[in-house]
């Protein structure tokens, strides 16, 4: 459970951004979860939750978009995004050539895409 | 007074802090050619026994540190000093991972003149793989009584890291685990994983994995030269 360190991580990048637009309140919170992150969206959010009482953001609501897992193919150059890496069946290698030379190109990030403030 | 409500775009890597700090110990660790192993495993998958081992090894010919990551305790740094190698113990007060800036705070106390520097996180399969800590290398172990089905089952941990150790191999005769399925499952998730099968008991792969970091940092010397 190392959600909650990097929800701090998220709350430092929130206030700054806050006080930088001259926000009054943050009002929604939107980050980009990587499938392959090692973050459990729904434990990210009860920490996100907890974290906001006392911020500006203490009435934030928090959107999850989470973003897929792409490898590149060294076999044929081609970019393959893949279902479920988690899946049995989900078999490391390339569907256009069958090569195993994959690469992950994303599906690790983190990001805190947007906010919705007010301002006064 | 009207409060008026709007979008800000920011685009903010949320571990970015943790990697801006990692790319600065990773600089420093260049400078002074130091190459540095961040080791993860789950708790009891040997990670100290193969520091004692190859540390006791590679002390003949190079200067080697190693950092030690616990919950709590000095326990593991103490293990390391009995061989006679210089540890500074991160214990983390309850926190699942080493990030980049607990290694900050102690990197002072690290002589710029290792070769080798080890960084034992804490014991964890999952948190671990998702905080880079400037190292040079990521080595990820597993061992023979965990069971050969978890690759697949911690793909992170798997595919951040570029060398796969299997440990307590003296105890395969005993347990129905199969090596080269576990071989298998790891490179299919990371083709490029160099394997190295190991016990900390009959000395099993050590001289090989040696063998392995002193031509990385070779390796590496000659390209920084």
């Amino acid at each position: 459970m190392h959600e909650m360190s990097i929800v701090a991580d998220l709350f430092t990048i929130i206030e700054e951004q806050a006080r930088k637009s001259g926000a009054t309140r943050v009002t929604k919170v939107k980050v980009l979860i990587g499938e392959l992150s090692g973050v459990v969206p729904e434990l990210f959010r009860s920490a996100f939750h907890s974290y906001k009482k006392g911020t500006i953001a203490d009435k934030a609501r928090l959107e999850i978009k989470v973003t897929k897992i792409k490898f590149k193919c060294h076999g044929c150059g081609k970019e393959i995004t893949a279902k479920n890496i988690m899946d049995e069946s989900f078999s490391y290698a390339c569907p256009f050539c069958g090569s195993k030379d994959m690469e992950l190109i994303s599906g690790r990030d983190l990001y805190l895409e947007k906010l919705e403030i007010e301002t006064s | 007074m009207d409060s008026k409500r709007k979008e800000v775009l920011v685009l903010e890597d949320i571990l970015g802090s943790n990697k801006k700090i990692a790319s600065s110990i990773r600089q420093k660790l260049l400078e002074h050619q130091i190459l540095a192993v961040n080791l993860l495993s789950s708790p009891g998958s040997g990670k100290t026994s193969l520091l004692e081992k190859i540390g006791q090894k590679l002390q003949e010919k190079y200067r080697v540190g190693v950092i030690e990551g616990d919950v709590e305790t000095e326990r593991d740094a103490e293990r390391i000093r009995k061989i006679g190698l210089p540890a500074w113990q991160i214990t983390t007060h309850g926190a699942c991972h080493l990030e980049a800036k607990m290694l900050a705070r102690i990197f002072d106390q690290i002589p710029a003149d290792l070769d080798f520097l080890f960084i034992e996180n804490v014991g964890n399969l999952v948190c671990p793989a998702s905080f880079d800590l400037g190292e040079s290398l990521r080595f990820v172990l597993l061992s023979v009584p965990e069971g050969d089905d978890k690759p697949k089952k911690y793909p992170e941990a798997f595919i951040t890291s570029q060398v796969f150790v299997l440990t307590k191999c003296d105890l395969l005769p005993y347990l129905p685990f199969d090596r080269e399925r576990v071989v298998k499952e790891a490179l299919e998730i990371n083709p490029r994983l160099s394997v190295f099968q190991t016990s900390a008991v009959t000395g099993e792969g050590m001289a090989e994995l040696c063998a392995f970091l002193e031509s990385e940092l070779e390796k590496r010397r000659v390209k920084n030269a």
